[in-house]
């Protein structure tokens, strides 16, 4: 049955190339790419171009890129690519809230396929019948999985769905006279963006904390609503992976006071074909195509925050949306009541491919299955985290979780003095990545653990015998957990000047003035 | 059969686990979703394709119906450009180190920071300019928070940006500044494109939070008054933002030369495939003050001392401005948006260095010139529609062909052609005008056919 990964340790030292700042590896004269030269027949019939720019809007020294040859810069970038702990490298369950999952390797090939690359977003609708196709498709896969009635795909992120849905929210109430709803509802274990993205939109925020069961507290749900109430965005399971069985009532009560609800579905692993935003009673939601739907995550994007909204709603989504009228797909603009754009074009298109492609192989019971062992890892991985000393699961005692579970080791830092920021670097030096929580810190000395379905359980006994060694050295060598990590590409690092105006540096000529003063 | 995505789907594995946990079923685990939420359908998804040779048949069948352009030859821009993509680029932003890889800290994922850090560094260069975000969604969110930037650092609510700029991206920006921040359009000379300064001075008060502008501008033409209207800008106690296509800095002057105190724009042209638009990054650039670093909601990654001498870490300026930091307290919000991007424009930059960002604008500048003045001799049409100087794109005037510009790129279309885009709806001052876009990929081969075949539809 192979080897059992329960107790062993890797003797893990991820790359550490100590690789210069490309500026330091620049020599004059070198040649990275030559570009394609002019025709003479061009040049003699408009000369060198550059005597048209006007004298004042000409550069007058050139740019300051390095200056290197291109294997240079190929062995420098993936020097730097070593030094990065991509999911297909490590068990990505210490990412928590960001679904680190298998992100298949079909879907990126045939995302990187010319039909899809060289594609111009202006083209005629004629010649992009494939990609609108597959567009149009995905909403329909969305809809089925949502319950709500239609999507766009034109947020780039979360953060930018998170953003259009208020705007959306904004929309609603304007067109109905009712311009007194600016206040926005949302709980502390929701994605920070929902109270900013409410605020950039022009509501007041106001955040409900949880009860003591770790769910949201209904009873300051009611006293919040009120005819101020614009509405409620809210995250179920949240971080914590509580699932809240209340949820209805949450949304009938601020249907009832006027405002609209909107789910965060950023992660919504747990529960496809589960249970569904429309008979939560939802108006909008949103799903992360680079998380639930297995896209990348590209370092931080490009991505799509999936924009799903009921039929009443659906004149205010982003424009164009897809349409199909049983020939032919077409990009309707036709829509007078839409909040306008929110992005350029209509999004990061072949993350809505990748998104597609991995539905498709999966099916309805193949997505369902996703849902229920990420869950069973999950509780797997609780049961297991819980016998390690000094760990704990706030609230929500003896009962299961969804896809995640927020932990705390408050026990250990009263113990030992080890905070989960030192068991984090400590971690490092295992090979896997662990993330503690956003800030505020509700739970003391967090930590967020999600498992996904993509990682078995050799793997998920492997990750807790890494945390269970680090959790005893805190008690048994306090100072090693401290001062980690040893086997990280760099050691600790002193954070003091990326606060202060005087030497932090955004870029290498800043630093070369600031720091090396020249 | 297990899913060979789904390692623990093997039901000896599974079983051995419900076991550990202590339960019978995975559905007592969804004890806590009561029975009137959960879903008692079933989804009408399609048959799923298990095996992956089905699966890329697939889509591969579906993708079949998109004609590229490298199968026609094409001339549209407007927003999102045809450049040619280095392989070093892509060999880069598919490695499964930086692809798969998200939010891990400055130890693990030292390289993601140093690579973001570089592409800073060297935008800031190409910008001259100290201080460059991690990318945000694209030029138009890029525009809009530097426009809320300004608006915070000034302390005023008034917006004057040029009448005739990108829709798309001024629509953009006008949901995004809703509701505390008022837009004003500023007119231009019908004959050059210029910014009307007159208008401009009569727009401005001290109210007037910050002026934008665009160089080169959604159609073409280089805006030559970027010291006046910075100047008149600065009088009026107003910022100054300017927009810009990167690709163009090797040889037009960069906006911190004419007065620019923030400038922003799209990464695109450095080294991403257009995918349908789906390849757009937006970036921010201003100087390295408190004022000015303390607004922006981005992350900006910094560099750091550790504890071995001599030895980079990185880590993230100013934390806690953003949303991650203090919620809807936060400057604006932060979240995923086009990492790979950022690191891949950065890649570009490094191949192409100074004397390649010289050549390929002037290249870009002759080609672009040389369109212009084949067109031009195409009775019938008014090559450039615009008496300014340009860069890459220029409008082609059809009023005085007979035919509009729709009909001009069936026509194309037919011979292979993807013309222009038809400016006709979203100006409809201009009556029938096309922006055209030429840049290194075109050969004069390329332009004369597009010449003769606008000669032969417009016959």
């Amino acid at each position: 049955m192979g080897m059992d990964m329960s107790s062993r340790l890797r003797r893990f030292h991820q790359a550490r190339w100590d690789e210069p700042i490309i500026y330091e590896l620049s020599t004059e004269g070198e040649r990275g790419l030559l570009v394609p030269e002019v025709e003479e027949e061009i040049e003699e019939a408009v000369g060198d171009g550059v005597s048209k720019i006007p004298e004042c809007m000409r550069r007058k020294r050139p740019p300051n890129p390095p200056q290197l040859s291109q294997p240079e810069v190929l062995r420098h970038y993936l020097r730097l690519s070593q030094e990065t702990l991509g999911a297909d490298l490590n068990i990505d369950v210490g990412q928590g809230t960001c679904t680190m999952k298998y992100s298949p390797k079909v879907n990126e090939e045939l995302a990187r396929s010319a039909k899809v690359t060289e594609l111009h977003p202006l083209q005629d609708e004629d010649t992009v019948q494939g990609i609108l196709e597959i567009m149009y498709k995905m909403d329909l896969f969305l809809r089925e999985i949502s319950g709500l009635d239609q999507f766009s795909f034109q947020p780039g992120g979360g953060a930018q769905a998170l953003f259009a849905i208020a705007s959306i929210i904004r929309a609603y109430h304007q067109d109905r006279g009712e311009t007194q709803r600016d206040e926005i509802i949302t709980t502390i274990f929701s994605h920070p963006v929902n109270a900013a993205a409410a605020a950039v939109a022009g509501f007041k925020v106001i955040t409900l904390y949880p009860d003591e069961d770790g769910y949201p507290d209904i009873q300051a749900l009611k006293a919040a609503v009120s005819e101020r109430t614009a509405g409620l965005m809210i995250t179920n399971p949240e971080d914590t992976g509580i699932f809240n069985p209340r949820i209805a009532e949450f949304t009938w009560i601020v249907h009832e006071a006027g405002g609209l609800c909107s789910y965060d579905q950023a992660n919504a692993n747990g529960i496809l074909g589960i249970t569904r935003a429309k008979e939560a009673g939802f108006d909008l939601c949103f799903f992360n195509l680079h998380k639930t739907f297995s896209s990348p995550h590209g370092c931080g994007g490009p991505a799509v925050g999936a924009l799903g909204v009921t039929r009443e709603l659906a004149r205010y989504l982003p424009r164009p949306t897809v349409e199909f009228d049983g020939r032919k797909y077409r990009l309707n603009y036709d829509m007078p009541h839409s909040i306008g754009k929110v992005r350029s074009f209509y999004g990061a298109v072949p993350v809505v491919l990748r998104a597609y492609a991995w539905v498709m192989s999966l099916g309805a019971e193949g997505l369902r299955e996703v849902a229920e062992i990420a869950v069973l890892n999950n509780n797997y991985l609780l049961k297991k985290v819980r016998e390690i000393p000094g760990a704990s699961a706030p609230y929500a005692r003896g009962r299961h979780r969804m896809e995640q579970v927020r932990y705390s080791f408050e026990e250990l830092a009263r113990e030992t003095g080890v905070g989960t920021e030192d068991v984090q670097r400590r971690m490092f030096d295992f090979g896997v990545h662990y993330w503690t929580s956003h800030h505020p810190w509700v739970v003391p000395e967090p930590f967020t653990l999600e498992p996904t379905e993509s990682y078995s359980r050799k793997e998920l006994d492997e990750y807790v015998a890494i945390l269970r060694h680090v959790a005893r050295e805190a008690y048994t060598d306090p100072d090693k957990v401290r001062n980690a990590p040893y086997n990280s590409v760099v050691h600790k690092i002193d954070h003091a000047a990326l606060d202060d105006p005087s030497r932090w540096a955004v870029t290498w000529r800043a630093y070369l003035k600031k720091v090396k003063g020249r | 059969m297990a899913h060979p995505y789904i390692p623990n789907s093997a039901p000896r594995v599974k079983a051995e686990m419900l076991r550990e946990i202590g339960v019978s079923s995975v559905e007592e685990l969804y004890a806590d979703i009561p029975e009137s939420l959960r879903f008692k359908g079933e989804m009408n998804l399609p048959e799923p394709l298990r095996s992956e040779c089905e699966l890329r048949r697939h889509v591969e069948g579906i993708l079949a119906k998109n004609k590229t352009c490298q199968e026609y030859l094409n001339f549209l821009g407007a927003g999102c450009w045809q450049h040619y993509v280095p392989a070093v680029c892509d060999e880069i932003n598919r490695r499964a180190e930086f692809l798969t890889a998200y939010g891990g800290e400055p130890y693990e994922d030292h390289g993601r920071f140093q690579a973001l850090f570089e592409y800073a560094s060297m935008m800031g260069e190409l910008v001259d300019m100290d201080v460059v975000n991690v990318p945000t969604y694209d030029w138009a969110q890029a525009a809009s928070t530097s426009l809320r930037m300004a608006a915070r650092i000034t302390g005023r609510k008034q917006l004057l940006l040029p009448r005739i700029m990108s829709p798309d991206r001024l629509s953009v920006i006008r949901n995004y500044c809703q509701p505390d921040l008022e837009v004003t359009l500023v007119d231009y000379h019908r004959d050059t494109g210029q910014l009307n300064l007159d208008d401009l001075r009569e727009k401005l008060s001290s109210q007037t939070a910050a002026v934008y502008f665009e160089n080169p501008s959604y159609l073409g033409f280089i805006e030559s008054q970027g010291e006046e209207i910075s100047a008149l800008a600065h009088q009026h106690g107003a910022l100054c933002v300017v927009g810009v296509d990167p690709i163009s800095l090797g040889v037009l002057a960069p906006p911190s030369a004419y007065g620019a105190d923030i400038v922003c724009g799209e990464l695109q042209p450095l080294g991403i495939h257009m995918q349908y638009g789906g390849g757009l990054s937006g970036f921010i650039a201003t100087r390295d003050e408190e004022r000015f670093v303390a607004e922006y909601p981005s992350r900006l990654f910094g560099l750091a001392p550790t504890v071995v001498e001599g030895e980079y870490g990185f880590g993230d300026v100013l934390f806690e401005r953003t949303s991650f930091a203090l919620r809807e307290r936060g400057k604006e919000f932060v979240g995923t948006a086009t990492a790979l991007w950022g690191i891949t424009a950065g890649v570009y930059l490094a191949l192409l260095g100074p004397d390649g960002m010289q050549e390929l604008g002037k290249g870009i500048m002759q080609r672009s010139q040389y369109a212009m003045k084949r067109l031009s001799q195409i009775k019938g049409l008014r090559v450039p529609a615009f008496g300014s100087a340009h860069f890459k794109e220029f409008v082609v005037d059809f009023n005085a062909s007979g035919k509009t510009v729709a009909e001009a790129n069936r026509a194309l279309l037919e011979r292979g052609i993807f013309g222009g885009k038809d400016l006709s709806a979203e100006f409809p001052q201009l009556g029938q005008c096309a922006l055209y876009c030429v840049t290194e990929v075109h050969t004069k081969a390329d332009i004369d056919r597009l010449a003769d075949a606008l000669q032969d539809c417009l016959r």
